[in-house]
């Protein structure tokens, strides 16, 4: 396991969804790996056995054919074999729909040039209203007189977030394309102007993970920054408490 | 027609070499102007390489020739790095590799591997190489604004593109001029394809390397015309004030944009631009499988095992290309049903695909292999190629993507595809043809120079980045990643990249100084024939006049006989009467 860490250096997981990104990657890299070294060996063997020295008369009739079709349809049989029992249903359960679990902790996330902006509902869990109009005053343009508002928490680059809860995610963008990639949650979901896009992950250890901006947003791009705090329920409660109603 | 007019042989200089009408000539300028931009686009990641291995350092030497708006004190600007990756991944796609497989190769090889005298259209050809020439000036023109190039990357994306400087107008124009070219050179190599055939040469007997050229320029005329039309949107967004792309209430470091219309789709850019790049992806290497398949024949003495079904397969990958271009955009959000689709033709690009790869690799088995410079690039395109396209499962599949998108794994992928693959065979072609087309051979011993320090390089290049890509570190970072923790175990691998790029330039100086010293010094060839090969082309005079052939061609078989049973000698050229 030690040379996995040189050669398959995953982050370590952090989130109960990406336990199954992680099986994937290993086994379609298994069968990347098995095909590559056959491949190899097979080659290897025939540029010594049928060099011109060793060959010198050439052998028309060929008995590989038959296996090398054997291989081609078992590639093909694996290959499905991934997409239709991993992959697909990954996508419909995990990415295209919502978790159906009540005790969700939703957040909305506006991603600007070169900064993510963090929105919490606060204690009431209902969110502000925003307006273009309002941007000036504060950078997700909050209605000052909205009282849904009022005890909004707004927060710029750091995500708290309890552990062992899962966190849904609402994305929007202020102005050019980016990407919210959380690696150790194996998250990554583009975040496009004049569009709503969701992503959502549980996580399931205490600690900072990193945001990393995934897609070209400019010359700020590389340092695109965030960093999710997963932290207790109890520190949680006291973050939100000592926050309330603190835009910034 | 003007075709069969032999130029007069007073024609002028000028005439001859640079306005001719001439399929190889036009096929050499598309190859040495290709040559040089492969060679430029090269050199623009050796100064990023520079950048990621030692983030923040003054570039020594030549630290301060490129300004103080770029790299002041030698030090590079974001900036600049976003320019010089931009530049880099167009020069090396729409300036390098494909001009030099389709417009280079096809154009010097298919009227003479087909018997035709020439392209069917010449003069649309002379005009075709000079729009890509003035699109390449234009694009090199860029680097002098004051702005300098576009630095959106190699996609453009809006609403970054849409609101960008100066440098991105000009690379639509660019693009722009590039479409229109490669739409004349379809159109042309088609139309040859389809009716200047010598007579005998049904399509079966068509070589795999016009196959491949021919579904190639299908590709180009269907895929193109829409980034064609998006390229225009894209300026007039920029120039007209539309909003194609730009959708209403945009806030641009710290202003609402009130000049513009809204109402307009990002997403629609994305698609418009992936339904030409994923076809794209086949212009770039279908002309290699071509090249290869032709190399691999001659010095394995054998025919291609399975030839039919790679002409089907060549054909069948044409048609799937269309129909996978959303597998680059998995995560805009797209629901399952769409992901389901496209997820699944990716993977129906794999059967084809291996069904080739298998083609060759099983004609090498019985075979009675010579291993001289073209066969050793041809033979290192397989592997190096097939690692290429094994590598793209993970990208494929949608939810291995999600860790893996816009990682450095997507650049180790499609890397080891072109570079150590369709480069690799763009090489072997050089090697192959650069006797027919001067009358001499290129040096043995100056190859093998060339290809093993390439070969070791191009691995050392692009799969660290694999690994890399597994931990997590994206592309297109400016400083290589530096500014997050969770890249710093594995970036230490960017100083070894970095060596291993600078390391390759030189290896190439073997290649280019043989290719130079070779045309005028290298080995002359006693026959017209010096590979003792099978296809047309090697019917012609050394090196083919104005005209090509001088005596009658006709085909009596398919393009790979070799070494048949009760034949005088182990090749049947598709020429000759008598076996």
């Amino acid at each position: 396991m030690g040379i996995l860490k040189y050669i398959f250096p995953m982050q370590p997981l952090a989130s109960v969804e990406g336990r199954d990104i992680d099986t994937l990657m290993y086994l379609i890299h298994g069968l990347i790996l098995v095909l590559f070294v056959g491949w190899a060996v097979y080659f290897i063997v025939v540029l010594i056995k049928f060099r011109k020295s060793n060959n010198p008369k050439v052998q028309r009739t060929s008995s590989a054919s038959k296996i090398s079709t054997m291989v081609e349809w078992g590639v093909a049989a694996l290959e499905f074999l991934l997409l239709f029992a991993f992959s697909i249903p990954f996508w419909a359960v995990h990415v295209a729909s919502k978790p159906e679990y009540k005790n969700v902790l939703e957040i909305r996330v506006v991603a600007q040039q070169f900064a993510w902006n963090v929105h919490y509902a606060g204690p009431d869990g209902k969110f502000g209203r925003a307006s273009a109009k309002f941007l000036d005053d504060n950078p997700l343009g909050l209605d000052p007189d909205d009282p849904d508002g009022k005890d909004d928490i707004t927060t710029m680059n750091q995500i708290y977030v309890p552990v062992n809860k899962t966190i849904l995610i609402s994305l929007t963008s202020k102005d050019v394309v980016h990407s919210l990639g959380i690696p150790a949650m194996r998250v990554k979901q583009d975040v496009i102007p004049g569009m709503s896009t969701t992503v959502w992950f549980t996580p399931i250890k205490k600690g900072q993970f990193e945001i990393v901006c995934s897609q070209l947003c400019g010359l700020g791009h590389y340092r695109m920054r965030g960093i999710v705090n997963v932290v207790s329920q109890m520190d949680f409660d006291r973050w939100i408490q000592e926050q309330k109603g603190n835009h910034d | 027609m003007s075709i069969s007019k032999k130029p007069s042989h007073d024609a002028s200089f000028v005439q001859k070499y640079v306005f001719s009408t001439d399929h190889k000539i036009i096929g050499i300028q598309y190859g040495l102007t290709s040559l040089f931009f492969l060679l430029f686009g090269f050199g623009l990641m050796m100064i990023m390489r520079w950048q990621l291995a030692y983030p923040g350092h003054a570039l020594p030497v030549m630290g301060t020739i490129f300004g103080e708006n770029n790299m002041p004190g030698g030090i590079m600007l974001p900036e600049f790095y976003n320019q010089l990756g931009a530049m880099h991944g167009t020069i090396m796609v729409f300036l390098g590799v494909v001009p030099l497989g389709f417009g280079g190769f096809g154009n010097y090889l298919i009227p003479l591997q087909i018997g035709a005298k020439d392209m069917a259209f010449p003069r649309l050809n002379l005009l075709s190489y000079w729009i890509f020439f003035a699109a390449g000036g234009l694009m090199l023109a860029s680097f002098f604004l004051p702005g300098g190039p576009t630095g959106n990357g190699w996609t453009s994306y809006p609403p970054l593109s849409d609101l960008a400087h100066d440098g991105q107008s000009i690379w639509l124009v660019g693009m722009f001029l590039i479409i229109i070219s490669s739409l004349f050179s379809s159109i042309n190599f088609i139309v040859t394809i389809f009716q200047l055939r010598a007579p005998g040469m049904t399509f079966e007997r068509l070589p795999f390397f016009i196959w491949a050229q021919l579904v190639t320029a299908f590709l180009l005329l269907l895929a193109f015309p829409p980034l064609e039309g998006a390229a225009f949107m894209q300026l007039m967004d920029r120039l007209l004030g539309t909003s194609f792309f730009l959708p209403s209430g945009l806030d641009v470091s710290g202003q609402v944009l009130t000049n513009i219309s809204g109402g307009g789709n990002a997403l629609l850019w994305q698609h418009l631009f992936w339904f030409l790049g994923h076809p794209e992806v086949y212009v770039i290497i279908l002309p290699a499988l071509g090249i290869v398949t032709e190399i691999i024949a001659n010095n394995t003495r054998k025919p291609i095992s399975g030839f039919n079904y790679m002409r089907y397969s060549v054909i069948f990958l044409g048609f799937l290309s269309f129909i996978v271009w959303s597998h680059h955009m998995y995560l805009t959000g797209m629901g399952t049903n769409v992901t389901a689709f496209f997820q699944t033709t990716t993977m129906l690009v794999s059967i084809p695909s291996v069904i080739i790869i298998s083609g060759l690799f099983i004609t090498l088995w019985g075979g009675s292999i010579r291993f001289n410079s073209p066969m050793l690039f041809a033979l290192a395109f397989l592997p190096m190629f097939g690692f290429g396209g094994l590598t793209g499962l993970p990208l494929g599949l949608a939810t291995t993507d999600i860790p893996l998108h816009d990682t450095y794994y997507v650049i180790g992928h499609f890397h080891y595809v072109v570079a150590p693959g369709v480069i690799f065979a763009i090489f072997g072609g050089i090697y192959y043809w650069f006797p027919k087309a001067t009358g001499r051979k290129m040096n043995e011993t100056l190859g093998r120079l060339h290809f093993w320090p390439t070969l070791i390089c191009m691995n050392l290049v692009f799969f660290p980045m694999l690994i890399q890509g597994i931990a997590g570190v994206n592309r297109r970072l400016y400083d290589g990643g530096e500014s997050y923790l969770f890249m710093h175990d594995v970036l230490y691998w960017n100083v070894i990249i970095s060596w291993a790029v600078w390391v390759m330039a030189v290896a190439q100086i073997p290649f280019i100084f043989n290719f130079f010293w070779s045309i005028f010094q290298g080995e002359k060839v006693t026959s017209d024939n010096p590979w003792e090969a099978t296809t047309l082309e090697w019917a012609a005079p050394t090196p083919p006049p104005h005209g090509n052939f001088t005596k009658k061609i006709t085909v009596y078989r398919g393009p790979y006989e070799y070494s048949l049973e009760g034949a005088s000698k182990d090749y049947s050229p598709q020429f000759e009467k008598d076996i």
